[in-house]
């Protein structure tokens, strides 16, 4: 069953990708420890049956027994975004986590951002989506390769679905990679991707109070992008007030403000990029 | 709804502990939810009620802890109980804010047999 949704497993698809990969990793997470509650195993292995609620064992007749196991629920994503952490550090590749409510123009800033960074390293995009692969058309059209992950009724990336699309991504050494989410400002919040950053993408029509609304998304997020400044004339959008809302619940976000329709305030953006990517040894 | 996969955590991490302590049966899941955490507790409960459905854990009651949220003060140097991401410190009103604890997502303890 898929880990997302419980949909089929087919439900989560990636264009491109027919294989599969075999991805197996023995990890002992088991946490043992010492307490006032009963076992039935004890420290070399020896089994004990006069442990549990009746103090006896008698067969066919089960007792409850209470274990101790301190396991995160995220630590196995958290555990396959540290794997992809680890490749791109390899490669020098940087990685960029965008995320947005839908709307917001982050496939438009995207593609901009491709068309302008092309012939200046490899670049490479993934997309997701619950459905359909018109993101990754958008940015295949302007040269660069992109993966569309479906999520089906998923409601985020994961780290396991960024690491299969990486597996079929020719990444270069040095190269720029961008996985754009699934348009929602609060489930991709808590899923590690193994990137360098997240970034969070809120256009100027959307009210300026999002950041009080999806605290957790803005808290996560190392920068906010303020999307659709040419529109700032037309919307009762005060920036400032939308930058104190966000550092409330982050104190450290960055901000930038621009135009990927018109491309104004562009410039700052591919500067943060240049600025990550050395930071990033690429 | 990002709960759904979270149970699927929870259901896996059941039954990696059933094959490694040798139950095969949960009736008690102990599960430490922090207040600043990305877990909203029906939400989960109801998707953990659906997960478990025909597995070693079906029809266990979930025990859900709360733990509270807590945060340094950059302002005025100690440490404050928070609620919510977005409150201000409860003494100066800032909100340079580090959360310290209140984040956890975690199985602590299962009744088995």
């Amino acid at each position: 069953m898929c880990t997302v949704c419980g949909c089929g497993k087919d439900a989560k698809k990636q264009d491109g990708h027919t294989h599969d990969h075999d991805h197996d990793h023995h990890h002992d997470h088991g946490h043992h420890h010492h307490h006032d509650h009963v076992h039935s195993h004890g420290e070399h292995g020896d089994l004990h049956f006069g442990m549990g609620e009746s103090e006896t064992h008698i067969a066919g007749i089960s007792q409850s027994r209470i274990v101790q196991i301190a396991e995160n629920i995220l630590a196995k994503n958290d555990h396959l975004a540290a794997h992809n952490r680890a490749h791109f550090r390899d490669l020098g590749v940087l990685t960029l986590n965008l995320m947005s409510s839908p709307g917001s123009g982050k496939t438009t800033l995207l593609a901009r951002t491709c068309r302008e960074l092309s012939g200046h390293g490899p670049l490479a995009v993934i997309e997701g989506d619950q459905q359909t692969a018109n993101d990754a058309e958008r940015i295949r059209a302007t040269g660069v390769p992109a993966i569309q992950i479906n999520t089906g009724k998923g409601c985020h990336l994961d780290a396991d679905m960024v690491g299969r699309a990486v597996h079929d991504l020719d990444l270069g050494r040095g190269a720029l990679l961008f996985i754009e989410n699934v348009g929602n400002l609060v489930c991709p919040a808590g899923f590690d991707l193994g990137e360098a950053a997240k970034v969070v993408i809120l256009s100027v029509t959307e009210g300026e109070d999002k950041p009080l609304k999806y605290p957790e998304m803005f808290r996560a997020a190392r920068l906010m992008v303020l999307n659709k400044s040419d529109l700032l004339p037309y919307v009762p959008f005060d920036v400032d007030v939308c930058v104190d809302y966000a550092r409330r619940v982050n104190p450290d976000i960055e901000v930038l403000t621009l135009s990927a329709h018109t491309g104004d305030g562009m410039e700052g953006w591919l500067d943060w990029i240049r600025a990550r990517q050395v930071e990033a040894g690429a | 709804m990002h709960e759904m996969s979270l149970a699927e955590g929870v259901l896996r991490i059941l039954e990696e502990q059933a094959a490694a302590q040798n139950f095969v049966r949960v009736k008690t899941v102990w599960l430490e939810i922090g207040e600043l955490s990305h877990v909203d507790p029906d939400a989960i409960r109801f998707c953990f009620d659906a997960v478990v459905k025909d597995t070693l854990a079906d029809g266990a009651a979930l025990d859900i802890v709360r733990v509270p949220g807590q945060a340094w003060c950059h302002d005025c140097a100690r440490g404050v109980a928070v609620s919510t991401l977005t409150e201000p410190c409860p003494h100066c009103g800032g909100h340079k804010l580090l959360v310290t604890g209140g984040e956890e997502m975690r199985v602590s303890e299962l009744e088995v047999e």
